[in-house]
């Protein structure tokens, strides 16, 4: 390949940089805004930099604030959650694919039919079951209505049916149970899709917001979005330094992930988000 | 469905037998773990919220009587679900086409401009890992408010933003955009890179231009990707409720009130979680029909396709 760098990808450089700069800007803007003393933060005009750069907010807000327990809530719910989801939907995926039962063609279609079903208009049913089930501000009323995801199941379907056979038959013939085949050899083989189901279920239930804005009362078992939202909004006032040290503090995990693994996380996200190609 | 088992053209007919003896079993204890699950907080939740919209139910449980459809007829003559009904689809017609075209432009920059990649992609996903209450924090206190805020200090306007009832959506679209453009741009980076390069190559033999291998070569081939972005992005964007909810409110004045929230108020605030139950039903039936519309597009491309 032998591509010069021409007038046109300068051109192009340019627009880009121009948009990264004001993608970036907001964020900056927060991170800017948490390193300033408090009483600089609303200061016309405006000033990135203050008249000197400290980090009290952010110990304020680790002392004082509930951040570090959401942060746990968030990732303990958020790892069970892709865990159980990959496990289940990849063992009902496989069971659709590779066996033959009673009932399968009228299960399999009840399960594609519920992904058209937005959890957000159930949140009245679901909310109601979880009061008579006793699971409200438990961790289980934020879990496990976020396992019943058909999406994740369809893709490991197809994924299934698109590998051939005949390696765990060979395995299956030499004397290995129809679980063991599963366990050693069908999903260390399907670990890429699997990678990619977790990251996008991962995301998905660590940024949700309003199922467990609903079922979490108990700031002991609030996850960091609805912590921060609940809490920062009633107790900081205008503490606007604190308040942008708890949103950096907030993004950081998932940003920094990302930046760790990047390659996965655009291949997880984008394999899943084109499911119905 | 296959599961007609074809053997390994090494084994026997011992192992054939075999394999066809054992081969097919325990079906019911691989679907089954998921299938409670299922059936328990999806299946189940959908017809129970049918049968509550058909009651007078309230959120402790009581009064929960069979009314039939009035829940429905109240809610097609209440004019704040009217209102919040038209917020939601002006928000989605607002919301979906600048998050798709602009999606695809950051893809096609960042797929021609082969230079630190990976900090175009952080700068335009990142935002779309960051949860919306992060999001709706920071664009309310400290980007949108009209004194010290980050836009119109900058910019030197005074705007109201999300105060005013007449520019509030938009402030709304203009967060939404920023906050979730990176997902669909994903969408389009991974499509265009499934695009075999050995078109383009050709295209340069004929001596075909930027501009040229642009409209014949990449545009048509996004049309299939740019159909699902289109339907993801209706489907998500119909069901808004985090960014409004925590940004506005739903005000000024209604002028930003989802009928996701709507339903919230009305079962969570007012306590009528029956009444909740059928406002939420009404967008239901809009996502299952935009749904099965993308399912019948989808049919008619794999028919004309083999």
């Amino acid at each position: 390949m032998t591509k010069r760098f021409s007038f046109s990808q300068l051109v192009l450089l340019v627009a880009e940089l121009v948009l990264a700069v004001i993608w970036l800007a907001p964020i900056a803007w927060a991170v800017a805004t948490s390193l300033k003393p408090e009483s600089e933060t609303t200061k016309l005009p405006l000033e990135w930099i203050g008249s000197r750069i400290t980090f009290d907010s952010y110990a304020l807000v680790l002392e004082t604030g509930g951040i570090v327990k959401w942060a746990i809530n968030s990732t303990v719910t958020s790892v069970i959650v892709t865990f159980l989801t990959v496990l289940f939907s990849a063992m009902a995926a496989y069971g659709f694919a590779r066996t033959q039962f009673k009932g399968q063609r009228v299960l399999l279609g009840l399960i594609l039919a519920g992904i058209m079903i937005p959890p957000q208009v159930l949140m009245a049913p679901l909310f109601a079951e979880m009061v008579s089930l006793g699971l409200v501000d438990t961790w289980w009323a934020i879990i496990l209505p976020q396992v019943a995801a058909p999406l994740i199941v369809y893709i490991l379907f197809k994924f299934f049916q698109d590998v051939p056979p005949e390696l765990e038959q060979a395995a299956f013939v030499d004397g290995a149970g129809r679980w063991r085949v599963f366990f050693t050899i069908v999903l260390p083989l399907s670990r890429p899709v699997l990678a990619a189901v977790s990251i996008f279920t991962f995301i998905n239930t660590w940024n949700n917001f309003l199922w467990p804005f609903l079922v979490s009362t108990d700031p002991n078992t609030m996850t960091l979005p609805v912590g921060l939202a609940n809490v920062v909004q009633g107790t900081f006032g205008l503490r606007y330094a604190q308040i942008m040290a708890s949103v950096v503090l907030a993004g950081l995990p998932l940003l920094f992930v990302f930046v760790l693994f990047q390659r996965q996380i655009v291949r997880g996200v984008a394999h899943t988000g084109l499911a119905g190609q | 469905m296959t599961t007609t088992v074809a053997a390994p053209a090494t084994a026997g007919p011992v192992a054939k037998a075999k394999v066809r003896r054992g081969w097919t079993q325990h079906g019911l204890l691989f679907v089954g773990p998921f299938l409670l699950i299922y059936l328990a907080f999806l299946v189940w939740p959908t017809i129970l919220g049918f049968q509550m919209s058909l009651s007078s139910v309230n959120i402790a449980g009581g009064n929960n009587h069979f009314i039939g459809f009035d829940n429905y007829a109240e809610a097609f003559a209440d004019p704040r679900m009217w209102r919040s009904l038209w917020n939601t689809l002006v928000f989605t017609v607002l919301s979906t086409i600048p998050l798709v075209l602009l999606g695809l432009v950051l893809a096609l920059l960042v797929h021609n401009v082969r230079f630190v990649q990976w900090l175009w992609r952080l700068s335009f996903f990142g935002p779309f890992l960051l949860p919306s209450a992060v999001i709706a924090i920071l664009w309310l206190q400290m980007i949108y408010p009209p004194d010290y805020g980050l836009l119109n200090g900058t910019l030197g306007t005074d705007i109201l933003w999300l105060g005013d009832p007449s520019t509030a959506m938009w402030s709304i679209v203009l967060t939404t955009v920023w906050w979730t453009v990176g997902f669909n741009f994903l969408l389009y980076l991974a499509a265009l890179q499934s695009i075999p390069t050995h078109l383009y190559e050709a295209a340069d033999i004929d001596g075909a231009s930027g501009w040229d291998k642009l409209r014949s070569i990449t545009l048509p081939l996004l049309r299939r990707t740019t159909v699902l972005i289109v339907v993801l992005q209706l489907v998500a964007s119909l069901k808004v409720f985090d960014q409004i909810y925590l940004m506005t409110g739903g005000g000024p004045q209604d002028a930003t009130r989802p009928i996701i929230e709507y339903a919230y108020d009305v079962g969570f605030t007012g306590y009528r979680i029956g009444y909740a139950s059928a406002v939420s039903y009404i967008l239901f039936v809009l996502i299952v029909i935009v749904s099965l519309a993308q399912l019948r597009l989808f049919r008619k491309r794999e028919e004309v396709a083999s």
